[in-house]
Parts: structure tokens; sequence; C-alpha cells
């Protein structure tokens, strides 16, 4: 066969069906959400969007999950992998129960926390033997935001920190070891190692973990419902509420460009933010 | 390390190592304990009057059966096809230099700054004229365009790590381009290879969002859950839940030696 | 068995010339070593036989067959690569086999095959394992075992004991050769090491920035290289060159004289053990830098007209750093280079 056209070949399915059910929904959903949804304005499924009662409280929610929850994954992330660079026996298997919720769905990782923040759940029980509580209390109704919140906080930290974990830890494997004697032999102390060798030269990864994270924060969704059903909108709830509930195409095709926006814009924060410079890389 | 130091560390680790799986831990007692167990109270943190009844009961609901089927069936098919799709991409990036291969890897790449889930909204239009929504058939479509970017740049790695000589080396003694790859990089390339289906599998049978939208009746596991949340009792959320993480466990600890691999190579 | 012809071959990358219109000819049963540094199209040039590399220009020839557009199953040889190549999911058995099995050759003669090739490398009793329990130099074994099974009318090799250490290599230069010897398949065998070649080869090829720039029997490229450029990558210590002025047919510098070719100024090389030491004012003055005793001899790394020159000089001299001595080649074995060309100069027989 030819060899200049063997790789096109080759590509060519992947390309053709990338382009079917990535770029023309990409193009449909674009042009959905300027439909005008009947109203003759080109913009009217945005100011249905806009003019909805949940539009404000789920892009203040999703805002609110996404700040809280990503930095915070990091940080346990890097905690853990400077961990387990400090052990040998039994890294393998820290390392494989630390990202078993790395095969965990949203929606599996709402319904244990709700086993343990339900009203009779495991939290309440071990409260009340404490002696902290009377009795079953509710965390997860609208009259607890704070405690709504914190629960979804808790299941997307504790579900999602494993992706963030992998790419970190495969980072730090890149990272020679060297690099960490040497400075020790010139006297830095073990935080002063981290913020000034170890950081710098983790910068390529945790930008491209904080992108594939955050990414995927803004689309929480199962597991907020697992919780809380409707007391916690977020921005991909109501694209769902719109299409499966009021089977508005228009108004959900707007929510999910507005998404789509979101996710890029922050795509694009991360790369700045956090550019490196390749010739300063190990 | 000094002792107490040493005693830290290992006080962390293991503290970590329960935050992960006492979680599942409990959801698995209140899964096997049923409706008696799911409002007890107070509750002990040991299992009582547990029996594998109470999943078989939830799994004879009428729908969980089905469901579970379509997830698996949905699964098996994103599988496939991201194989199939994926391997011989990433064969090309790995051992062609051609032109236009950089604009396909940074597509590839793209794909990871989009929600692509909810690029299912408008498909829905589609589907339904070509008979495809609510079908597993039409779910594993969505959830391969998911799965088929890491498995291109995964795929792409694992040929690059099969020296090319061993190849040309085939070549040399006779194989034909596609009898090399038959006989050499394939047999080398397996384990790989099926570590990034399982990963697939597991992207399918997780996924919620796109399910939900593109199916009614045939729903798929996490899509049924989904919609029977509210008005379920809260033992069986408990058992869906449970059957959901079982799988997924079992299939990432036979791929834990290409978790790096998976996400490490892809991260880059 | 064939001999190959490799005509006026052309490769460009972009508008790099990685070979620039190369010709040779390989005899039937022949060993001709392609030697030069990295870079030089060496390697580029045997991936071109082997038809793994596509060529922008001319034509390959294995016995006298024109196997330019043949796929490498359909040339007839079998190469050697230089990481061995050897299958890890294939027992040695199995490795040394596959070119027989892909030509799909009856069992018994497989079989026959294997046996013979593992016994000529000696690796009989590795037969059933799998490569990755073998050593480097095992593996080397199996690869070149592989090669010989086939029997191929065209053996190539690309560094094959470039992986190897010091002393392996020794071992497996030595059984090479042997093995080579005895199987009589014509080789084209690529190196950087110019004391492989040496060792190996009826013929080097030497190769600079995409030419042979000479092709001649080992001694001959030693003692008579065609530039300066092989004579300093030839040899160990590389040849000495000196600029010297020719007025009237005989050059002369400091103490010594010499009856040269051509006029004007010229290039005096000279290898470093052809030098007999003498007294300051005899010969070409010598500033000693640096005195290494070797065992076998003493390495003297100094200036002579601020050109450096290393002279090999026998145990028990007595010569400290900054002392002048002086340095007489031998006439009978000196060369002579224009300066401008680099070229060497027909020699004067006188």
């Amino acid at each position: 066969m030819n060899q200049r056209i063997l790789p096109y070949l080759l590509v060519a399915p992947a390309v053709v069906f990338l382009g079917a059910f990535f770029i023309v929904p990409l193009v449909q959903t674009i042009v959905l959400s300027f439909d005008g949804g009947g109203t003759g304005n080109a913009l009217g499924n945005y100011s249905r969007m806009v003019n909805d009662l949940n539009f404000g409280v789920s892009l203040r929610n999703t805002f609110m999950l996404v700040l809280v929850v990503v930095p915070l994954q990091l940080a346990m992330a890097l905690a853990m992998g400077m961990m387990l660079q400090k052990i040998e026996r039994g890294r393998e298997m820290v390392l494989w129960i630390w990202t078993i919720p790395l095969g965990v769905s949203d929606l599996a990782a709402g319904l244990v926390w709700l086993a343990l923040l339900q009203n009779t759940g495991y939290i309440n029980s071990a409260l009340f033997h404490l002696g902290l509580l009377d009795g079953p209390t509710p965390w997860l109704n609208s009259e607890t935001p704070v405690t709504l919140f914190a629960a979804i906080v808790l299941a997307e930290v504790w579900r999602a920190t494993a992706v963030v974990l992998i790419v970190i830890v495969a980072g730090l494997q890149t990272i020679p070891k060297e690099f960490g004697e040497a400075a020790e032999i010139f006297g830095a102390k073990p935080w002063r190692k981290f913020t000034r060798i170890t950081l710098p030269l983790l910068k390529p990864s945790i930008q491209s973990a904080l992108i594939l994270r955050t990414v995927l924060a803004f689309e929480v969704f199962a597991a907020v419902y697992a919780l809380g059903g409707r007391n916690f909108p977020v921005l991909v709830g109501e694209a769902y509420t719109w299409q499966n509930e009021n089977q508005n195409y228009g108004v959900a095709a707007a929510y999910a460009v507005l998404i789509m926006v979101i996710s890029l814009a922050a795509t694009l924060v991360w790369l700045k933010a956090l550019r490196t410079n390749p010739e300063t890389q190990a | 390390m000094t002792r107490s130091g040493r005693f830290l560390l290992w006080s962390g680790i293991v503290a970590l190592c329960a935050w992960v799986l006492v979680p599942i831990y409990l959801i698995g007692v209140g899964a096997f304990g049923g409706r008696a167990a799911a409002f007890r109270w107070p509750k002990g943190i040991l299992p009582v009057n547990t029996s594998l009844d109470q999943i078989l009961v939830f799994l004879r609901i009428e729908g969980v059966a089905n469901a579970a089927m379509n997830s698996l069936i949905a699964a098996g098919l994103t599988m496939l096809f991201s194989l199939l799709l994926g391997a011989p991409a990433g064969y090309a990036l790995a051992r062609f230099s051609f032109r236009g291969a950089d604009a396909f890897r940074l597509m590839v790449l793209l794909t990871r700054a989009f929600p692509l889930a909810i690029l299912a909204l408008p498909l829905t239009v589609i589907f339904i004229k070509t008979g495809l929504y609510d079908t597993p058939l039409g779910v594993s479509l969505v959830h391969t365009a998911l799965a088929l970017p890491f498995a291109t740049l995964v795929t792409a790695g694992l040929f690059q790590g099969i020296p090319r000589e061993f190849e040309e080396a085939a070549w040399v003694f006779g194989c034909t381009r596609f009898q090399a790859i038959r006989k050499v990089v394939l047999p080398l390339a397996l384990p790989g290879l099926a570590a990034s289906a399982v990963f697939a599998f597991v992207i399918s049978w997780n996924e919620v969002f796109a399910a939900s939208v593109l199916t009614v009746r045939e729903r798929t596991l996490t899509a049924y859950l989904l919609t029977v949340l509210s008005e379920s009792p809260i033992h069986y959320r408990f058992a869906g839940g449970f059957i959901l993480i079982v799988p997924s466990i079992v299939f990432i600890f036979a791929v834990r030696r290409y978790l790096f691999a998976l996400w490490g190579v892809t991260s880059r | 068995m064939a001999g190959i012809v490799i005509d006026r071959i052309e490769k460009t990358f972009g508008t790099a010339k990685a070979l620039d219109a190369v010709s040779l000819t390989v005899a039937d049963g022949e060993f001709v070593a392609l030697l030069g540094p990295s870079g030089c199209g060496k390697t580029t040039l045997l991936r071109i036989i082997a038809g793994l590399e596509s060529r922008s220009g001319g034509r390959v020839l294995i016995g006298d067959r024109d196997v330019s557009d043949l796929r490498p199953a359909d040339r007839g040889l079998a190469m050697v690569f230089q990481n061995y190549a050897v299958f890890p999911h294939m027992t040695v058995f199995e490795n040394v086999a596959f070119g027989l099995r892909t030509k799909n050759a009856p069992e018994e003669k497989v079989r026959r095959n294997v046996m013979r090739a593992a016994e000529l490398l000696h690796i009989e009793p590795y037969l059933e394992r799998y490569p990755a329990k073998l050593s480097g130099g095992q593996r080397q074994r199996v690869a070149v075992a592989r090669a010989l099974a086939v029997e191929p009318a065209v053996l190539l090799m690309d560094e094959p004991l470039s992986n190897l250490d010091a002393l392996l290599r020794l071992e497996m230069r030595a059984d090479l050769k042997r093995v080579l010897q005895e199987a009589g398949t014509t080789t084209v065998y690529v190196t950087h090491d110019q004391t492989e070649a040496m060792g190996l080869a009826d013929r080097i090829a030497v190769m600079h920035s995409g030419r042979i720039v000479q092709c001649d029997t080992p001694m001959t490229v030693y003692a008579a290289p065609a530039t300066t450029f092989v004579g300093g990558f030839v040899g160990s210590p590389p040849m000495n060159f000196v600029p010297i002025r020719n007025e009237d047919g005989r050059a002369r510098l400091d103490g010594f004289e010499a009856t040269a070719p051509g006029t004007g100024e010229l290039l005096l090389g000279f290898r470093g053990e052809d030098v007999r030491i003498d007294a300051p004012e005899r010969g070409l003055s010598f500033a000693v830098a640096v005195a290494e005793p070797m065992g076998s001899h003493v390495l003297l790394t100094g200036t002579i007209a601020d050109k450096l020159v290393r002279v090999v000089a026998p145990t028990g001299i007595r010569v400290a750093a900054g002392e002048r001595i002086g340095i007489v080649p031998d006439p009978e074995r000196v060369v002579w280079m224009s300066p401008e060309t680099g070229a060497a100069l027909p020699r004067i027989i006188s």
C-alpha cells in the first residue's frame, strides 16, 4: 500500500467520527441556541435563559462549587503525591486505593455520600453517639443550603481528586531525584524544596490537571441531584431540565453554549496563567 | 526521617485510605441491609441483617435488569468502537510523520476543553429521525466520542513504546506491513490495548447526562437511577449506587498498571 | 550469494543532502564496512539498501537484480539491528526461525537451519528461553543467528556491537569474524568505530557528509588516507598534520627535510608511531605538553609549529612537560596533503 496515503486512511475513521459526533453537534448546538425559540429574536433563547428564576442561582452555585472544589482537589492531590514520594513499601497498594474513585461515576458518588449524610445516616449516627445531636437531623434540603453545599463539595472532592492525583504523580515521576538531593545538599528545608524545586517543575502537570478538572467540574450535575435533588440548581442540571422536562431544546442549547464558553474560557485562563517556557523544564 | 515524622506520614496515608474506602464500605452495608438498615437509628459501623436478597430484590424491580443490560451493551459497544477507531489513528500518530498529524492531535486534545456529553443535546433530533434515539447503540456513539480521544492518544503512546525496529525486522524477514502488525506489534500492545478498552468501558458505564438525554424507555443504569431518584426509597438508591460502583472498581483494579499510561500520557 | 551494486544513490531531507550520489560495489562474499562519524549518512545508506528508507535517486542492485522498488521482504537480505530488535514475545527458537516461518519453509528445514545458526553462535542452551532473560551479548547473538538462519544473499549490520560493553564487544567481534567467514555471506557493516572496521572488513568505505571519501583495504586506508579527514578519523591516535613549506622539491621545517610533491605550502602527515625521537635540533621541534605512560608505550601530546601533535614513544623515555624534543617521521611512511583541498598528493617514489 502507498506509504503516503496509509496514515490518512488510518486516521480517517477517527476524524470522520469526531467530525460527526463532536464538530457537527457543536455547530448544531450553537445554531440551535440562536434560533430564537419562536420569539423572532435571535437571542430569544438566551433571554429566556437569563430571565429564568433558576439561572442566576445555578450560575452562582456552579461557580462556587468549581472555586471551592478544584483548589481543594489540587491541594489534596499535591499532598498525596508528596506522601507517595516518601514511601517505598506499600506504595502500589496505597496508590491503588487512592485511585479507586476514578472508576466511580458522579451519580454513584452522590449516592455514596447520601448514605453517609441522610437524616438517619452514618454521620448523624456518629454525632449522636458523641452526644452532639439529639436525633435524626436533615442536612440536605433547601433549608440547609450551607450543609448541602458542603455535602456536594465532599462528594466531588472524594470522587474526582484521583484524576488530579494521577496527573500529579505522573509529573512527579518525571522530576529527577537529583534535583531535590542537590537542593538538600545546599541546605534547603523541605518546604523550600517543595516550593522552589518541585512546584515549578510540576507546573505543566498542574496545568493539565487543572484544565481537565475545571472543564469537568463545570459539568457537575449527577452528584448534585443525588444529594439534593432540585434544591441546589446547577447549570448542567438546568440544561437537562429544559431539554427533558420542558422539551425546550433551544434554551437547553443556550445553556450548553454558556457552559462551553465558560469551559473554554477556563482552559484559556489556565493556559495563560500557568504558561511554561519549554526551555526551563527538565 | 524521624520516628515521629514517619508516624505522622503513615497516619496521614491511613486516614486518606479510610477517606476513600469507608464511604464505599458504608454504601455496601446500606445496599445489603435493605429497608430496615436504611432507617435504623442510630446506626453502628457494623453491618446488621445484611443479605444478598436485598440486592436481588432491587434487581427484580421492573426496569432495573433491563437498564443494567443496556448499560452493559452501550459500554461494550463503546469499548469496541473507540478501539476500532482509536487504535489505527494512534498507530498512524506513532509511526508516521504526515501533513496534518499535528492538526489531528490538536483536534483530539481540543475535545477535552469541551463538555462533550452536553453536545448530546442537539443529537436528540437526528437520533429520533434515524432510529438511534432510545437505543444503547445511540448512547454508545456519544460515549465513543468521549472515549475516542483517550483511546487515540493512549494507543499512540503504546505503539510509540514498541520500537520501530521490531517492525522493520519483521519486514526484512519477510512480512508485509499488515503481517508485521499482526505478528509483532499487536501481541506486544495487547495488554495496553485491553487497558484502554476497559477504560472506555468505564467511561460509558459511568456517564449520566448524555445517556439520560438520549433515552426514555431503554434507559442505561445511570439514566434509570437518575430519573427514578426522587421517587425511589432510599435503600434502593444505595443498592443502585453500589451496583454502579462495583464493576468500576474491579476494572480500575484490572488496569491499575496502566493508569499512568491512560492519564499520564494523555495529560501532556 | 550475491554482490551489491549501489549506483548513484541520493537522499535529500528537505533541502539537506544526506547522500550525494553515492556509488559502491560490493563483491560476492565480500565484507565491506561503512565507517564514518554520526550524521555522515552511513545508516541512511544501509537502510536504503534494506528498503527501509526511501531514496531520492539512484539504484540498488543485489545479484544483478534491480531491487530499488522492492519491499524489504523481497530483496533477499537479512539485517542485524543496532538494538537487536529481538522479539520479546517469542522464544529464542521462534526468533531465529522467524524469517523461515514467514517464508513458509518446511518444518524440517526450519529446525535444521535454526540449529545450525544456533550452533554457530553458541546459543543452543537458550533456545527455549524468552529474550527478556538474556544478556545484551546473548540477544546480539540471537539477532545474528536470526539473520544467518534465512541463508541470506546479503547481510546488513547496523552498528551491531555498539550497545555492548567493551569486553563483550571484543569477544563478539572475534566471533562475528569467525562466523561470517564460515558463512561467506556478502556483508555490509555500518560502524563509527574504526577498530571494528579495521578488524572485520575486507574493505572500508569511509563516509563523510553524505559521500564515500575513500574505499580501500583497511591497511591502505590506514597508511595512505585519501584526505586529511580519513587520516584524522582512522587510527588512534589520529594522524598528525603539520604545515610545511616545499621549495625546489624539498620540504623543510625546523631540522626536518624530505622530498615532497607539489610546491609551496603543504601538509605533512604522519602517524604517531612512525617516528623516531631525537635531539631537539634534529627533526621537527616538538614542545611536549603532556606525557602519558600507557604501559606498552608512552603517549606524548604537544605542538609542532603550533599544531597539536600526538606521538608514541617507547616506554622508559624520559621527557617532562615543557621540554623540547626532536621528532623525525619515517620518510617512507609520511603522506603529503594539499592544505586547500585536504586531499592527498601523489607520493614521489624517490
